[in-house]
């Protein structure tokens, strides 16, 4: 840990600090940042422990006697300063099935026909802006390091909204709960707490994929079918 | 060094820029069967497309079925003071439609209609609800949906990778020589061709929307390589950028809120766009605040209101309530929806603007007016290409999106911005395809080239001592900001040209301090000769274009002047090396395009409702 002081304007971000520093007492202090609005999820950091975005981070939330300790994602290997390696999280993405549209669902015109209260819910899931906060927090990457066998919060409201979207034909439950670990969660909701975007995705993704989950390879009904006729039920 | 230490990556061809136009270039090389590279300077997925909030513009009728890609087109040539490329503009309006029904295809989910079509909103100058949009935060969903599709292409994808200059092979383009940010190793991209989809250059003004990466690269690396550039004056200032607190001014506020029926008002309560609307948009803009209100409400026969006039007029009339008096406490006006909106439609709508006003400025829309004031947004000029094919004027370099030149003109219609990455993304990459099948043998590597570009980067860490890149980065803010910003004169100009002169000479003497693993500095430091070069051309663009025309404006040649109708301004690198700027005379318009864009906006309507088009 360095420890550096600067003066603080009204209105300022702990990015705008940490710019500041950059300008005046460490040129090449790495930080990764973009849009600056919450919008593109490059500035995640660790701001006194707590998982947050530094540009939407204001610092009069913090007393003006106080230290401020600004630490990289811990779930991740560090590169510099305040910049991770969140490579594992682009590879994790590659592994999932691409959205594959139902060309049936066309009108007459070519246009896929949706109603707004069937997208709602991926709507949420597609507010995600990849800051990756949420695989940071998770117990199962952060704590156990199982990056093996859980592919993440991210990625579980990702196959969410690709099982849930209207259009989409192909099966990605066997691969939820096989490859990508569904089983994994135990649902602390600490990757919707940390969630800029306040997505709800424990409630609205993991947990209806979990069951999505149990009602095919758990439910009592269909496990004594296929016992007895080894047959698959769609 | 010699070149056998430096890494090299051979593909047919190379993507600089992994925005919207970058990816949507990338994807079409590689259905073409084209080994394909994109290179970018951030993480995949965080390009400045995905700051674009309002919408996707293009004619699909689904709200007003009277929409046809000939409005669309008027309203894009009227927009861009009819100075825009014919062709460009044309192909844009044709075929905006089906780029945006393919990325429903590769899994977009836009806002619906009743009917469970694409939803559209209305936007400044466009004459029908055309924008395709989510929310507010339409860039977001564009940028995922091609990255998502696009990773599953075959494409090679190089993160946090800064390119520094083209390589060529004689009058061909042979490659790039590009940096990794994490070790501050080079590499050399050996390909066949390039496409440039750097995006604009924003950060060479103080008061601006743009992200660190804005830096003019595709400009400067074009310019280097001997290509030429159109239109740099013409830089676009957003008319609503916040203002308040001082570090978050410029951040932008979406159009949308306008579009959705927000209204502008100064500290005296007036609606003072109703004062300022241009005789070219009399005729269809509404005159008093009942239309307007009816407007919103749904009356299609009932005019526009003043507030959705082009962003050139609104930025200007801003400037001039805040000049004379009339302004916000912090400089600004106030833009209001809480008095138009319901809380809940305010969320629904804008969900993002309500969250970066909570956060950021500690306000809440849904209750208090936010102030708003102009911000650098967006750069019309840029490297000149073929409209079909987008090739430059350099064999084998492409320019798509942003940092391209010619499609808007005086003036960018808000919405045009994404139809146009993905429609001339798709044709870079089918430009891109028909080159290197007519290409007859692979150029090659001249060492001494690539050798010398990567000495240039690396003396910058080896000076013993130098300026700190920052602070000059600062100057060359500070200067853009008032010499060359939403007003301009000859006295201005040439002041802020001998400031650019002097910042020319002594950027060889910017040193970054410590290593060259991620170190923002450097990064900072290599950027500032891109940031130059757009600063130098945009600055003697302005000098050149004795008038006012869309986002230029001069004070001492206050109206449109018809001899400048007729040419557009092109900058390139002479032999001596200094930086050239002539009047072009512009190719003659196609008869069939000229009608169209200046027909009555009644007589169009008719001839596309009687079917005779």
């Amino acid at each position: 840990m360095k420890e550096y002081q600067s003066e603080v304007d009204r209105g300022m971000v702990v990015l705008d600090v940490i710019h500041r520093i950059q300008t005046e007492s460490a040129n090449d202090l790495a930080v990764r940042w973009n849009c600056k609005a919450g919008k593109c999820g490059s500035c995640s950091v660790e701001i006194n422990g707590k998982p947050k975005l530094a540009c939407m981070t204001r610092m009069n939330e913090y007393n003006s006697d106080e230290i401020i300790s600004i630490r990289p994602m811990k779930t991740f290997p560090i590169v510099k300063d305040l910049v991770t390696d969140v490579s594992w999280n682009y590879e994790q993405n590659k592994r999932i099935t691409p959205f594959t549209p139902n060309q049936e669902r066309k009108n007459r015109n070519g246009d896929y026909v949706m109603m707004q209260e069937d997208v709602d819910r991926i709507q949420e899931f597609r507010k995600c802006i990849e800051c990756f906060l949420c695989q940071d927090v998770c117990h199962v990457l952060r704590d156990h390091d199982r990056k093996d066998k859980f592919i993440g919060p991210r990625f579980m409201i990702r196959l969410a909204g690709l099982d849930m979207h209207p259009l989409d034909i192909k099966d990605r439950i066997p691969k939820i709960k096989e490859d990508f670990g569904s089983g994994m969660c135990n649902i602390t909701r600490c990757c919707t707490d940390v969630c800029p975007e306040n997505i709800q995705i424990t409630d609205n993704g993991i947990i209806p994929l979990k069951e999505r989950v149990a009602d095919r390879f758990y439910d009592p009904v269909i496990w004594l079918w296929r016992k007895l006729f080894r047959k698959k039920l769609a | 060094m010699n070149l056998s230490d430096i890494k090299t990556i051979e593909h047919d061809v190379i993507v600089v820029g992994a925005g919207g136009a970058g990816l949507r270039a990338a994807i079409e090389c590689s259905m073409k069967g084209l080994s394909t590279g994109l290179v970018c300077k951030s993480l995949l997925g965080k390009a400045h497309t995905v700051m674009a909030e309002g919408g996707v513009a293009a004619a699909l009728g689904n709200v007003d079925d009277r929409d046809h890609w000939k409005v669309h087109f008027r309203d894009t040539m009227r927009g861009g003071k009819f100075l825009n490329v014919w062709r460009m503009a044309e192909l844009h309006a044709k075929q905006a439609p089906v780029r945006v029904r393919e990325l429903e295809e590769w899994g977009a989910v836009f806002d619906r209609t009743k009917s469970g079509l694409i939803n559209q909103r209305n936007f400044g100058g466009h004459r029908y609800p055309r924008l395709a949009h989510v929310g507010d935060r339409t860039g977001l969903e564009i940028i995922r949906t091609l990255q998502d599709h696009g990773i599953h292409q075959g494409i090679d994808v190089y993160m946090e990778c800064t390119g520094l200059d083209l390589l060529k092979d004689q009058d061909r383009i042979s490659g790039m020589v590009a940096m990794w940010r994490e070790t501050g190793q080079f590499v050399i991209f050996k390909t066949k061709a390039v496409i440039l989809a750097t995006g604009g250059a924003g950060k060479a003004w103080k008061i601006t929307s743009n992200s660190w990466e804005y830096t003019g690269d595709g400009s400067g690396m074009a310019y280097e390589a001997g290509a030429e550039l159109i239109d740099m004056e013409f830089t676009q200032f957003h008319p609503t950028g916040m203002v308040w607190p001082p570090s978050v001014r410029g951040i932008l506020v979406t159009e949308g809120v306008r579009g959705e029926g927000g209204i502008l008002i100064n500290n005296e309560g007036k609606r003072f766009m109703f004062d300022n609307i241009p005789e070219r948009f009399i005729a269809e803009t509404a005159d008093t605040e009942e239309e307007a209100g009816k407007w919103l409400a749904g009356d299609k026969n009932a005019r526009r209101p003043p507030e959705l006039l082009t962003r050139d007029v609104v930025a200007r009339a801003i400037r001039k309530e805040v000049k004379e008096g009339r302004g916000s406490p912090h400089g600004g006006v106030f833009l209001d929806i809480a008095s138009r909106r319901s809380a809940e439609d305010i969320k629904r709508k804008l969900p993002s603007m309500y969250h970066q006003f909570k956060v950021l400025a500690e306000l809440d829309i849904t209750t208090e007016p936010m102030e708003v004031g102009p911000t650098l947004h967006y750069c019309m000029g840029g490297v000149k290409v073929d409209a079909d094919s987008q090739m430059s004027s350099v064999q084998g370099l492409f320019a798509c999106g942003e940092c391209s030149g010619g499609m808007h003109g005086a003036n960018r219609l808000g919405g045009n911005s994404l139809s146009d990455l993905l429609v001339f993304g798709k044709l870079a990459g089918d430009g891109v395809s028909d080159y290197i099948n007519a290409l007859s043998g692979p150029p090659s590597i001249e060492e001494k080239q690539a050798l010398l570009i990567v000495r240039n980067a690396t003396d910058i860490l080896n000076r013993e001592k130098g300026k700190n890149p920052y602070l000059f980065h600062e100057d060359l803010q500070e200067v853009m900001q008032n010499n060359v910003g939403i007003v301009r004169s000859k006295e201005l100009l040439k002041e802020g040209l001998a400031q650019l002169e002097n910042l020319r000479d002594s950027v060889k003497n910017v040193k970054a301090e410590g290593a060259s693993q991620f170190n923002p500095g450097w990064h900072e430091a290599i950027a500032l000769r891109n940031l130059l070069i757009t600063a130098e051309a945009t600055a003697k663009s302005a000098l050149i274009r004795e008038e006012s025309r869309g986002a230029h404006t001069r004070i001492d040649f206050p109206d449109e002047r018809d001899e400048f109708l007729d040419v557009n301004v092109i900058t390139y690198k002479g032999e001596d090396g200094s930086m050239k700027v002539k009047k072009v005379n512009r190719p003659e318009s196609p008869a069939e395009l000229n009608r169209i864009a200046n027909l009555s906006i009644e007589e169009l309507e008719q001839e596309i409702k009687t079917g005779n088009i």
